[in-house]
């Protein structure tokens, strides 16, 4: 139940790509949200706060996925799936797992590098070090950008991946959304 | 022979100089009686400030536009005046953009309220150089009572110099932004040197 079957997904899959499913859809709007030039100071130091802490959530949560994903067995694709659409499957499914932990790590440097020097307080509770990164204008500007286009970039193939599993729930009416909702497999 | 000599006067000099020294502190010490009169800052004072951040460190500044005055009452430190203005506009830390925070409405607003005042109402000799000074504080539109230690570093007969340093919690004055990431804590350490009018 808790594990992968052989052709459907064990609790601990499932509510970790729910988690942080929902964890990176608040991150972006968090992170468009912060960074509009208008916003109330307060209130964007407050969100900036915020969204570390969530981020750092995320990026435990993808870093216990990575290991799971790696460790565990992965169900049999969906039945009428062709080769192309297996690879194209594989190949946006590792791209995510890379990069649910690579958007926050490059927050995490930006946050390290940035001469504002702003320590990441995790939910006012503890706190997480800067990584070892020398601080200046330019690594911070460096490191920003490397964040905003990978979490655009994650944007766009979380809603490649959402779109397709869409379109196989509503048109091709297989497997591939449910099997993530529920867990209904049974050890052999 | 000449070498012992110079030994010698060397030595006597130096003697000579600490007695001096000794004799003049227990004729006239700088202390505060005898520097009554008034005194206007001047540019060489250093106003600096320390606000504390979890895990160390914190963000240290300091404000280069400054005014005030010292009245210092002759025989009664107690009814010496301080009055003392800063632009928070010409806020110091290094980094431009945590100046440019501070003078936003996250924390002193200098738009709508340029000037930070303060004004004593009791000063309470503590010690042959020290005091400490009441005093109501006004910045962002309130007014607070708060409490400083002053250390007399320097006079004479044109210039007087206070070390004063003091505590301001700044959740009293609406700009809470950033505890408890930032201390609530604003610590001052200001060197205040006063030209005799």
């Amino acid at each position: 139940m808790l594990r992968n079957g052989p052709d459907a997904f064990g609790w601990v899959t499932i509510l970790l790509h729910w988690t942080i499913a929902i964890l990176i859809a608040g991150l972006l709007v968090l992170g468009y949200v912060m960074t509009r030039p208008d916003i109330d100071p307060v209130l964007q130091f407050d969100l900036f706060q915020w969204h570390k802490s969530f981020g750092f959530t995320a990026l435990g949560l993808a870093a216990i996925r990575a290991v799971w994903w790696l460790a565990g067995r992965h169900p049999a694709s969906v039945a009428g799936l062709s080769t192309p659409e297996r690879h194209a499957s594989f190949a946006v499914h590792i791209l995510l797992l890379c990069l649910t932990l690579a958007v926050p790590v490059t927050g995490w440097a930006l946050a390290s590098a940035s001469t504002l020097d702003i320590p990441s307080f995790y939910f006012n509770l503890v706190v997480i070090p800067h990584l070892p990164l020398a601080k200046s204008a330019v690594a911070e500007a460096l490191w920003t950008t490397a964040h905003a286009v990978l979490a655009y970039g994650l944007a766009g193939l979380v809603l490649l991946h959402a779109g397709a599993a869409l379109h196989h729930h509503f048109i091709r009416h297989d497997a591939v959304l449910v099997r993530m909702l529920r867990n209904r497999w049974r050890d052999g | 022979m000449s070498v012992r000599l110079t030994t010698l006067t060397a030595a006597l000099t130096a003697l000579a100089g600490f007695a001096l020294q000794v004799s003049a502190s227990e004729a006239k010490a700088p202390t505060l009686d005898d520097a009554a009169g008034r005194y206007d800052i001047d540019g060489s004072s250093q106003i600096n400030f320390k606000v504390g951040q979890v895990g160390g460190g914190g963000i240290s500044g300091k404000f280069t536009k400054f005014s005030g005055t010292f009245q210092l009452d002759r025989g009664d430190i107690s009814k010496s005046v301080v009055e003392f203005a800063l632009f928070p506009e010409t806020v110091q830390t290094g980094e431009p953009r945590i100046e440019n925070f501070l003078r936003s409405t996250a924390v002193f607003d200098t738009a709508s309220y340029p000037k930070i005042v303060f004004r004593s109402t009791k000063i309470t000799r503590t010690g042959e150089n020290t005091a400490e000074i009441e005093g109501n504080l006004t910045a962002k539109g309130t007014t607070r009572t708060e409490h400083f230690e002053a250390t007399l570093t320097e006079w004479n007969r044109r210039v007087i110099g206070f070390r004063i340093q003091g505590g301001v919690y700044r959740t009293r004055y609406n700009m809470s932004v950033g505890i408890p990431i930032y201390s609530n804590v604003v610590q001052f350490d200001m060197m205040v040197n006063g030209e005799k009018h």
